[in-house]
């Protein structure tokens, strides 16, 4: 499978590949890792007329400790944020989420900026960044902004971010240490999760998302606000369904789904210790 | 770097090193790295399998690390060092891992072999004292569809000089 022909651009800068953005619009795709996208080309479900590639970018690729968080580069490859020592220590659920993402072979090509971006409901990093109470640093030509999770995912395969913009860097508030829990179901290993969930305390409050449950990646919140008002987990892993738009496919239909997200919600909620 | 040649389309020139050797060619941006190994440079011991990143018989060595070549594009290999599996052996004498998994019969049709030993051979040097366990899920991202993974998880053991305790059975 060959991608439709595009032009290639290879950005040697942030700001080069955002002046390069400004030029060609919507027409233009930035190339990061090109594990969601390039599979996209090559089933020629997406045909950009041009590519700008950011993958060199090495200056956007770190893990930092910046105090109340984590700070990491948007083309940070899964590998590195998976054997971090500041991830494994501070971030522990994206530590875990990173080690399952794809396969080693993808891990040491896909970024987690390229991931977020993608905006894939059924990958694994969206909801966790959803589930951490996670944001984004976007950058654009007139400047900087942080996008919390929860106003990052627009639509199905759909970020919030202008055609202009990319991600430059992840923010993941350090872990307190009153648990996690990243549960998927899927039939191979390097599958894309059938149902999926992450779940955290975040300030006291649990925090749950789900993956591949609803077009966009998606908090549960009948689950949290469950939670939040004395239920039980069983009770309150109960409502995982509730809001929720799943498709349905090969692999599974919506009444598995919607059973599979119930499942999982309370395991992740038992092996959390949440409810 | 892209230039235009009428009757061809778009063309970027780039530079890899491919098993110690240096390369420069012409290439179309959207050429995949497999297609580049296999049919400019000429080496077609890589293979392609599923096409869509998930068998890993495509699995090559970019810098060192194992990475599936059907989903890379042969202009982001451009300046990197590749490793693929005509790379390995010392002249005539095998690598480790490919006389492991001679030792062990652990191929049957032979066709993920390629891949199947360069993310062997990725794996150990990410992991140089596997478990069974961490042998079997670092080789997740390779399929064999002769199920012939017991005899592939005892080459790779075996390779890593570990004694070999695999049970019975596939």
């Amino acid at each position: 499978m060959i991608p439709v022909a595009f032009d290639y651009e290879r950005a040697g800068s942030a700001a080069e590949a955002l002046a390069m953005l400004a030029e060609h619009g919507d027409e233009a795709k930035l190339l990061a890792g090109g594990h969601s996208l390039l599979p996209m080309m090559k089933l020629r479900l997406a045909y950009p007329s041009v590519l700008i590639d950011i993958g060199r970018l090495d200056d956007l690729s770190y893990v930092r400790d910046a105090g109340d968080h984590l700070a990491i580069g948007a083309l940070t490859k899964h590998r590195q944020i998976e054997t971090s020592d500041l991830v494994q220590e501070h971030a522990p659920l994206l530590a875990h989420t990173t080690s399952q993402v794809g396969d080693p072979q993808v891990r040491h090509r896909g970024t987690i900026g390229g991931s977020l971006a993608h905006a894939d409901s059924a990958a694994d990093h969206p909801a966790t960044l959803l589930s951490m109470g996670g944001s984004v640093v976007v950058s654009g030509t007139s400047g900087e902004r942080v996008v919390p999770a929860t106003e990052l995912f627009a639509g199905f395969l759909e970020s919030s971010l202008e055609p202009t913009e990319m991600i430059t860097e992840v923010r993941i508030p350090k872990y307190t240490g009153s648990g996690w829990s990243f549960q998927k179901l899927n039939r191979r290993a390097q599958d894309w999760a059938i149902v999926g969930v992450s779940a955290q305390r975040v300030n006291g409050s649990a925090q749950v998302a789900l993956v591949n449950m609803h077009p966009t990646p998606i908090r549960a919140t009948a689950v949290e606000e469950a939670l939040e008002s004395g239920a039980s987990a069983s009770d309150a892993a109960d409502l995982a369904h509730v809001g929720m738009e799943p498709s349905s496919d090969l692999n599974a239909s919506v009444e598995f789904r919607q059973h599979l997200a119930r499942v999982l919600v309370k395991r992740a909620l038992d092996e959390a210790g949440l409810g | 770097m892209a230039w235009k040649d009428d009757s061809q389309g778009l063309f970027v020139e780039i530079s890899v090193e491919v098993n110690g050797v240096s390369h420069t060619h012409d290439v179309e941006p959207r050429t995949l790295l497999v297609h580049y190994i296999r049919e400019v440079v000429g080496l077609t011991g890589t293979n392609i399998g599923c096409d869509t990143s998930s068998c890993g018989a495509c699995t090559i060595h970019v810098n060192g690390e194992a990475v599936k070549s059907c989903t890379m594009l042969a202009v982001q290999a451009d300046g990197q060092s590749l490793k693929t599996i005509e790379g390995l052996a010392d002249g005539d004498e095998m690598h480790p891992m490919q006389k492991a998994f001679m030792e062990c019969h652990a191929l049957q049709c032979g066709y993920c072999t390629p891949g199947m030993v360069m993310a062997s051979v990725s794996l150990l040097e990410e992991v140089p004292d596997p478990t069974e366990a961490q042998v079997r899920e670092g080789l997740e991202g390779n399929l064999c569809r002769c199920t012939g993974y017991h005899n592939i998880v005892k080459a790779v053991l075996s390779a890593a000089e570990i004694p070999v305790s695999v049970g019975g059975g596939q």
